[in-house]
């Protein structure tokens, strides 16, 4: 592959990326490339979850993916979850529940939560726990991160029953 | 700096013996945090991620072992059926990183950064794992016991791909454990995979962390085998185990470095290994852990 540029699938959309180079990370490449900033960048280590994309189903650190090995993937950020503006189900219930405080977690998180509920509509306390073990809060003590995912798992339940 | 997206073996390894010299990357766990901080400097990079011969697993039953493909995701170790076929890899699966790191993270790249703190490799050294090279002139299959040399250092040739683990299918207990500073997302302070092979009548148990590679403790090994009968279920008495698990602490070579203490990882060691041996009391074949 020649690095002239690159063609990374975010969202649903083509973009190419130009110039860059090749070793820069995929949180880099969508954030300060693509204009793409929903994904947050902290720790670069992947320790603390907050650049949590999708790549092809599966939840990852954007920090740790090298963007010129993602060609190919599909990926999509906090940013591809909503549809037409308004705010998801699980950003909706983190709103509700109070789980969001100075917020720099949150894309991440619902990165994740999205992820969970949308492989196990219906975690345990157990299963929520360990989804989203990789993604660290410092505000909020998780209680109320806890109870937005269970408000958004009993809602997603509610609706399907009906 | 050139990345090559290969999408076969075959192109991979091309592009290995064309760019000599090149980084493999699968995962990117590791790589990727050296990159971020600039700790070094990488030219080109043959990118596996693609490579879907990597991320296979089969079972030979005439052989009674399993190949595991290097590019296998720790999520796929943690999960049924792998789960009930390798049941200390999937326990050390568990505690790699994050559930984001574990979905990337595979046992080619535990193999090729051969930290002596990976999560995988103490249970690759227990059970005598087999490691499968390959590079455009052909395959080369070598011990883990050979393939781990130091700190980060192994024999894999510049031009080969890891491309697979082969690993026996044993019928008696496998544990795994490790102690860090904290539960989730940790690199190991003193890590141990115990191994009970109750038809060859064998205990087989490897310590990560605790020396420049991970190291199998031998002589407590054998030592084990003269006191106890070790063909069937174990059947081992509280003192015996602790004597084992202190044999083993003095098989290992432990440093003071910024995760721990080297008093501390021997302590830690003993109680490991003496806690996943009288684990295997309590194994009923076929009734994963």
């Amino acid at each position: 592959m020649s690095n002239e540029f690159y063609r990374l699938t975010v969202n649903g959309m083509q973009h190419e990326v130009r110039d860059a180079w090749a070793g820069e990370s995929l949180l880099y490449v969508l954030r300060e490339r693509l204009g793409l900033p929903g994904t947050k960048g902290a720790c670069e280590q992947g320790e603390c979850g907050s650049c949590t994309v999708l790549m092809d189903g599966e939840a990852v650190c954007s920090c740790l993916v090298m963007a010129a090995t993602a060609v190919d993937s599909d990926i999509t950020t906090v940013e591809g979850l909503s549809v037409d503006g308004e705010p998801t189900d699980v950003q909706q219930s983190f709103v509700d529940a109070g789980g969001v405080q100075c917020g720099f977690c949150t894309p991440g998180l619902i990165v994740a939560v999205h992820h969970l509920l949308d492989r196990n509509p219906n975690p345990n306390e157990l299963e929520i726990k360990e989804a989203i073990s990789g993604n660290i809060c410092r505000c909020t003590g998780y209680g109320r991160i806890f109870a937005a995912v269970e408000q958004a798992r009993d809602q997603r339940r509610a609706t399907e029953s009906r | 700096m050139t990345v090559i997206n290969a999408t076969s073996l075959q192109q991979a390894l091309q592009a290995l013996r064309d760019h000599p010299g090149a980084r493999l990357v699968q995962g990117g766990t590791d790589l990727m945090v050296e990159v971020n901080f600039n700790r070094t400097s990488v030219n080109d990079v043959v990118a596996l991620r693609q490579v879907n011969e990597l991320k296979r697993w089969h079972i030979d039953d005439e052989a009674g072992a399993i190949r595991l493909g290097a590019g296998v995701p720790y999520a796929e170790m943690e999960r049924s059926p792998l789960r009930e076929h390798l049941p200390a890899l999937a326990q050390a699966a568990r505690t790699v990183g994050s559930p984001q790191i574990r979905a990337a993270g595979s046992l080619g790249g535990n193999l090729g950064t051969c930290s002596p703190a990976g999560d995988g490799l103490p249970v690759l050294s227990a059970l005598d794992a087999i490691v499968h090279l390959q590079s455009v002139d052909g395959t080369r299959d070598v011990s883990i016991h050979d393939f781990m040399v130091g700190v980060k250092k192994n024999t894999r040739r510049a031009d080969e791909v890891i491309v697979a683990v082969t690993l026996p299918l044993l019928a008696g207990y496998q544990g795994y454990a490790k102690v860090g500073t904290r539960n989730a997302m940790v690199i190991s302070a003193a890590s141990a995979c115990l191994a009970h092979d109750p038809l060859g009548g064998s205990v087989r148990v490897a310590l990560g962390a605790v020396a420049p590679t991970v190291v199998r403790a031998r002589q407590a090994e054998v030592w084990l085998a003269a006191q106890a009968n070790l063909r069937g279920a174990l059947r081992i008495s509280p003192e015996l185990a602790r004597e084992f698990g202190q044999r083993a602490a003095n098989e290992c070579s432990p440093i003071d470095d910024h995760r721990s203490t080297a008093t501390y990882r021997r302590h830690a060691i003993a109680v490991l290994v003496e806690r996943l041996l009288l684990r295997g009391n309590e194994h009923r074949p076929g009734v994963a852990p």
